[in-house]
């Protein structure tokens, strides 16, 4: 046969290397897991009013479990660590784990390198209706909830939810129609949130602050409310790994490998548009999270979702999280400024690192 | 194995297949010929479950497709597509692996035996020393050899091929024959492939089956099918063009 190259003698040199690569997924999720302890303890620890670290510790010990460490400290420094920075780091956590596992479900649904949380309209949508939110004089806040994360979240699936119907073509959506709807939708979405901002006068200042992200009120209401939401979503997605891997092959082929690809679809695009709509509308748009952090991971331990999935979880969480520390020790900026400035250089070096780049 | 009991087809309104009477036993080896638009890749298509016959009834393995989720189909057929291109940096062996989707614990993903298939499948198809390459620096041949492996590793016993040669040059048009043939007589998978080239698919593959205009009009083996004359009123050219040989392999 002209195919006899493939020995087992020269295979041996490639079987090392899958060898090697093996290792991979485990020690990435150590360093993960090592960087998020100490991303965790600095988010924590740091602040514009000094409380000493063992203050900290001490308070976190006697609200988590009711320990005592022999230490005293004031109502308002109990109150700035459990009820301002914990819920604010723990919200960092879990919205950078939703737009990180979000962004990888969307670059595989869609088999496209450059897709983000926000491709098919989510953004635009939280975003209107975020600024309707600002512009209507109507005050309403249930568990720490305002008009404005409603709005956002309301907004948000609602946007994704049109772009679904408007592409199916006879029962299906093809992926192109599906993003060029995705991109016309957002556009008059867009236009209207030119003319809330147009309008907006005063308020603009508010709408300007939500399209930059960031976690300033964020607390164990919104909390209790974000993080199931994020949990399960992300959960159930990491379950339907193997769909995603199909399509990596495209959609036919998905349904040759066993893989029903209209209801899987259905199904993946709703769970990545839940848990990016409860994690903008608590944060406002914060980029970049969701299209570096699944390339990162992929780069690292090759492309089975069974890996990026939770991987990406991870290193959304642990990206995120960083950023909210340097935004906040750079005088309180949003933190989108931040993940943009970090991550659109970190993501051209690996682009420009990687041997073969990008199909598109 | 397979069976197509007056299948007929239309998108549309427009007719694509009409009354299509085929049946592959288990262990053959058939080629489907015919010009563009005779409805080929429709039939291929409504073999594998992607389209629903109008009419009539498609069997895998005595059972009728329509009662058959994805999954089960795809434990029964394995397709070869077409080139695909893939988003991601891919390796060889994650690309095979993929095929082993139908048998994977939904939750557990690959265990050790999903995991031996796939080294048997490149072992199989002898494309060992392309194992940690990534698949989008394989030149068209090489890739055509990985997607056969991934089918491999699928380990059903239909091996379906849409035009498995197009893109190829000859010496690797030859060795995927070569190898689908040894597949079909040393593992026995049935095989059913679409092929343009007529010297190919008469060359290696012992039963033709013509289709024209949505109808199969004739089925055989390749002296019987690829008469002169039939070629030339199928196909649109001139009888003095074709010269029908003995096949080398059947």
């Amino acid at each position: 046969m002209a195919t006899e190259g493939g020995t087992l003698a020269s295979a041996r040199p490639a079987a090392g290397w899958i060898g090697r690569a093996r290792h991979r997924p485990i020690a990435l999720a150590a360093v993960g897991f090592a960087t998020l302890v100490v991303v965790i303890g600095l988010g924590v620890a740091m602040g514009s009013v000094a409380i000493a670290p063992i203050d900290t510790l001490a308070i976190i010990a006697h609200r988590l479990f009711g320990l005592d460490l022999g230490r005293s400290w004031s109502v308002s420094a109990d109150t700035i660590v459990w009820d301002l920075r914990v819920p604010r780091v723990l919200m960092s956590l879990v919205v950078g784990t939703a737009l990180a596992v979000a962004g990888a479900t969307f670059q595989g649904l869609l088999r496209n390198p450059l897709a983000d949380p926000y491709v098919l309209g989510t953004a635009s949508g939280a975003a209107l209706g975020a600024a309707i939110a600002v512009l209507l004089p109507i005050r309403i806040v249930i568990l720490g909830f305002g008009l404005l994360q409603g709005l956002a979240f309301v907004g948000a699936l609602a946007s994704i939810y049109t772009v679904y119907r408007l592409s199916r073509i006879g029962g299906l959506s093809p992926l192109t129609s599906l993003l060029l709807t995705g991109y016309a939708v957002g556009s008059l979405l867009a236009a209207g949130l030119a003319m809330a901002m147009y309008i907006s006068g005063a308020a603009l200042r508010q709408i300007f602050s939500y399209l930059l992200g960031g976690f300033d009120g964020a607390s164990w209401s919104q909390l209790a409310a974000t993080l199931p939401l994020v949990a399960i979503g992300s959960a159930l997605i990491i379950l339907r790994a193997r769909t995603l891997n199909g399509l990596l092959l495209g959609e036919e082929a998905a349904a040759h490998l066993g893989i029903d690809v209209v209801r899987e679809r259905a199904v993946l695009l709703a769970l990545a548009s839940l848990i990016t709509a409860a994690a903008v509308a608590v944060s406002g748009l914060i980029g970049f999270v969701g299209l570096v952090v699944p390339h990162v991971v992929r780069l690292i331990v090759g492309p089975s979702a069974r890996l990026v999935l939770p991987l990406s979880a991870l290193g959304g969480a642990v990206l995120l999280a960083f950023a909210d520390v340097v935004a906040r020790s750079a005088g309180d900026i949003p933190v989108g400024i931040v993940t943009a400035l970090v991550g659109a250089p970190f993501f051209i070096l690996l682009l420009r690192r990687s041997r073969t780049g990008y199909e598109l | 194995m397979i069976e197509l009991d007056d299948v007929s087809i239309s998108y549309g309104g427009r007719v694509v297949l009409s009354g299509i009477d085929l049946s592959v036993a288990a262990g053959e080896r058939a080629a489907l010929i015919g010009p563009n638009g005779a409805g080929k890749s429709t039939l291929l298509r409504a073999v594998t479950g992607l389209v629903v016959p109008s009419r009539g009834q498609v069997r895998v393995a005595g059972d009728p497709l329509r009662g058959l989720d994805r999954a089960a189909i795809a434990r029964r057929i394995a397709v070869v597509p077409q080139q695909v291109s893939v988003p991601f940096s891919t390796t060889v062996e994650q690309l095979v692996g993929l095929g082993r989707l139908p048998h994977e614990d939904p939750l557990r993903g690959a265990r050790p035996a999903d995991r031996a298939a796939v080294a048997s499948a490149i072992e199989r198809v002898g494309i060992g020393h392309l194992l940690g390459r990534d698949v989008r620096e394989l030149s068209l041949g090489e890739r055509q050899l990985v997607l056969v492996a991934l089918a491999v590793a699928q380990a059903a016993p239909v091996l379906i091929l849409d035009e498995p040669t197009v893109h190829l040059d000859l010496r690797h048009q030859v060795a995927t024959m070569q190898l689908l043939v040894d597949l079909n007589v040393r593992d026995g998978a049935t095989i059913l492939a679409v092929l343009h080239d007529l010297s190919l698919a008469a060359a290696f593959f012992p039963r033709l089956a013509l289709l024209d205009g949505g109808r199969l009009v004739a089925d055989g083996t390749p002296a019987e099918v690829l008469s002169a004359e039939r070629i030339g009123g199928v196909f649109g050219v001139e009888p003095s063009m074709v010269r029908v040989v003995e096949p080398a392999l059947s």
